[in-house]
């Protein structure tokens, strides 16, 4: 069935196509358009951690030493006893009263159960306030960062780009294998269905601190 | 194939008479004005701190260009790149048969119920309808989607199918369908006893389907873009995936979807980057699902993509701007419109999926001010569209005999010809001075007779000057060869 529909659908595509090319070729390889300025680090770090703090998410920076101190201090005051982390996070950034869970190939339940999650990030994008995990080194799988209601991201100040446009040409460098997925994150999880404000709090983590490590 | 015989609309749609009908409901009207006003000033926010905004959509509507002149090539080629990553594809030239591919799907992994990501295929294709008369239980996830299928009625907006609702209303729905009484009517509140109803579904359900926002060509990869974290639920903790995507929703290259990743969260939500965003190649061992299918939909499409002026439609990433803008929209909501496509892209959508003679009043659901074109984010002229498919319409209506025989046609006819001779123009520019004399006020036909009274109903129509253009010509050139 499905390869009659290919072969069918093919054939009234190309028709289509024909049929409906109208006569003044817009150049279809023109995608040339404006990008942003690069913005200098101290600038591009200053601008993400002003725009992450607008989407209502708690934004530290610190140097590479004291990222413990850090996070110890936003669980603390979160009150998180149980954090679940990919199994590569490093030791350096753990400390103090607090579960540590390594993810070993815990089970969903296992995950959700803690109250939090502790990872890196790939990529920082300036002018959005986006984070974005790819899978990479000290990331973990999808599910570690979706589950637990509270996410606690380290983003390397030299990961941080200017523009949504920078961001894509660096991860675009594994085209075209890319990483099994990516996740961009703007924010806490939030909705805007309810009279079109954005309120925050749904189903994925309704709290994140972002702690911007700025000599690495 | 047909024409899809499935789907978006209820019956023929007539927008007069839904249009009427919302007016009359001040609530509603109270709701839209609320909500579209607020939606308005967010994203000329956003979109004004953009100085190379502009660059953008010419970059976007020559993607899509590009996308829809080399469709074939491009849909063979994600084919291929997602059978190497490990996912399946399926093509499907109607709902009908994208319904079977799914529900066949479905029971294959021996599931009888299944989370749902927001997906305007989705609903175009009817598939919970399907699904529920194969026994399969579709739960929407995402929270507006949740509340119209709780109050079980239809989506009145593409990206917030619940706007017409206020926070009251969506807190006596709550209360009732989750046994929640002191729930409060806090959107904080609301949200959260969306988290706690849906969790132990995402948790447990091992098939999810979805749509796409975009495909990649080169890469196989597809994106899913949203707020809430339902979508990352679906597109990571089932066992199986299956998106089902209109065949215009692909992109050439992995960069081309940084141009619209910039376009559409601050178009449609007005956010500079909406919360989440998914963007996942085939299947990964140890990270989500095991199985990935894409379903690739034609249900009309290549009819679009044959006509040279509507072919643009097909170039809407869904993000809802024009529908915000629109001042027709802002007055009677979304249901007016009939179809899971309302507002401005709705009206020319629509009209060409089903065949303009099952939606011909809807390209007329428009004052044609051209605030849609303005606003939209991959530049559709969608007053060009607009007009053009008004022409259908009275081609078609032309090619019958009772519309042949119309009173309207006729006196189009009659108005064409006189139009084309300037003897009998002048004869019935003064016939009609003359015939006026009863009915102007102020220089205004209010209450106009015969035909002209179904216009002035709505508004007035101006009286014709006592001294038209071609006499006050003449008479000039004659007192001119008069003086000299």
């Amino acid at each position: 069935m499905t390869h009659t529909s290919r072969e069918a659908m093919l054939a009234r595509i190309r028709a289509a196509i024909t049929k409906g090319n109208s006569a003044t070729v817009v150049d279809g390889n023109s995608r040339t358009y404006d990008i942003p300025t690069d913005l200098d680090v101290t600038t591009r770090v200053a601008q993400f951690a002003h725009r992450v703090e607008e989407y209502k998410a708690w934004v530290g920076q610190c140097r590479g030493a004291d990222i413990a101190a850090v996070i110890y201090a936003r669980l603390q005051l979160r009150n998180a006893h149980t954090m679940v982390v990919p199994h590569d996070v490093p030791e350096s950034w753990l400390m103090g009263e607090v579960t540590y869970v390594r993810d070993t190939g815990l089970s969903r339940h296992e995950i959700a159960a803690c109250a939090g999650v502790i990872t890196g990030a790939a990529v920082g994008i300036a002018q959005t306030g986006t984070i974005v995990l790819d899978g990479g080194a000290t990331q973990g799988r999808r599910m570690l960062t979706l589950l637990p209601d509270y996410h606690v991201c380290v983003v390397r100040a030299s990961t941080i780009v200017t523009s949504v446009p920078h961001a894509f040409s660096l991860l675009g460098q594994n085209a075209p294998t890319p990483r099994p997925a990516y996740t961009f994150i703007s924010g806490p999880s939030a909705t805007s269905d309810i009279e079109l404000n954005r309120v925050e709090g749904v189903h994925g983590p309704r709290t994140l601190d972002v702690c911007i490590v700025t000599d690495w | 194939m047909s024409k899809p015989e499935s789907v978006i609309i209820d019956l023929s749609p007539h927008f007069e008479v839904g249009a009427k009908q919302a007016l009359q409901n001040t609530q509603l009207r109270r709701n839209m004005g609320k909500a579209t006003q607020t939606i308005r000033a967010k994203r000329a926010a956003v979109v004004d701190e953009m100085q190379e905004w502009e660059s953008l959509r010419v970059a976007g509507q020559h993607i899509k260009d590009d996308v829809m002149r080399n469709l074939d090539t491009y849909l063979i080629q994600l084919e291929a790149a997602v059978l190497r990553a490990g996912g399946h594809v399926h093509w499907a030239r109607d709902a009908r048969e994208a319904n079977q591919i799914v529900t066949q799907l479905i029971q294959q992994a021996g599931a009888q119920e299944i989370i749902k990501v927001k997906s305007l295929t989705t609903d175009e294709i009817r598939l919970n309808e399907a699904l529920h008369d194969a026994g399969i239980t579709a739960i929407e996830t995402d929270l507006a989607e949740l509340i119209i299928q709780l109050a079980n009625e239809k989506s009145s907006h593409i990206l917030v199918p619940a706007i017409h609702k206020n926070r009251a209303e969506i807190r006596a729905l709550f209360q009732k369908a989750m046994n929640l009484p002191d729930l409060t009517d806090e959107p904080v509140a609301l949200a959260a006893a969306a988290r706690q109803y849906l969790r132990e579904k995402f948790m447990s359900v091992r098939v999810a389907t979805s749509g796409a926002n975009f495909a990649i060509a080169e890469t196989g990869s597809v994106c899913v873009v949203e707020s809430e974290g339902n979508g990352r639920m679906c597109l990571t903790m089932p066992d199986v995936l299956i998106s089902i995507m209109g065949i215009e929703k692909i992109l050439p290259r992995w960069d081309d979807l940084s141009v619209f990743m910039q376009l559409l969260p601050r178009s449609s939500t007005g956010e500079r980057m909406n919360p989440y965003t998914t963007i996942w190649t085939g299947v990964h061992e140890g990270d989500g699902p095991r199985e990935f299918h894409l379903v690739l939909l034609d249900n009309g499409r290549s009819d679009v993509l044959a006509d040279t002026v509507g072919r643009q439609t097909l170039h809407c990433i869904r993000c809802s701007a024009c529908i915000n803008i629109c001042p027709v929209y802002e007055r009677t909501g979304g249901h007016a419109y009939g179809s899971v496509y309302p507002g401005p892209i709705g009206a020319i959508l629509t009209p060409q999926l089903v065949g303009t003679a099952h939606a011909s009043s809807l390209p007329y659901a428009s004052s044609l001010c051209g605030a849609c074109y303005d606003v939209c984010p991959v530049r559709i002229n969608i007053p060009e569209v607009l007009v053009h498919l008004r022409g259908k319409v009275v081609a078609e209506k032309q090619a019958t005999i009772t519309g042949t025989l119309a009173p309207e046609n006729i006196g189009m006819k009659t108005i064409a010809h006189i139009f084309r001779h300037p003897t009998l123009y002048e004869v019935a520019q003064k016939s009609g001075r003359l015939a006026q004399y009863f009915f102007v006020h102020d220089g205004y036909i209010e209450q106009g007779p015969g035909p002209l009274a179904s216009w002035t109903k709505m508004r007035d129509f101006p009286a014709m000057a006592n001294q038209s253009f071609r006499e006050w010509w003449r008479e000039r050139k004659h007192n001119d060869t008069h003086k000299s």
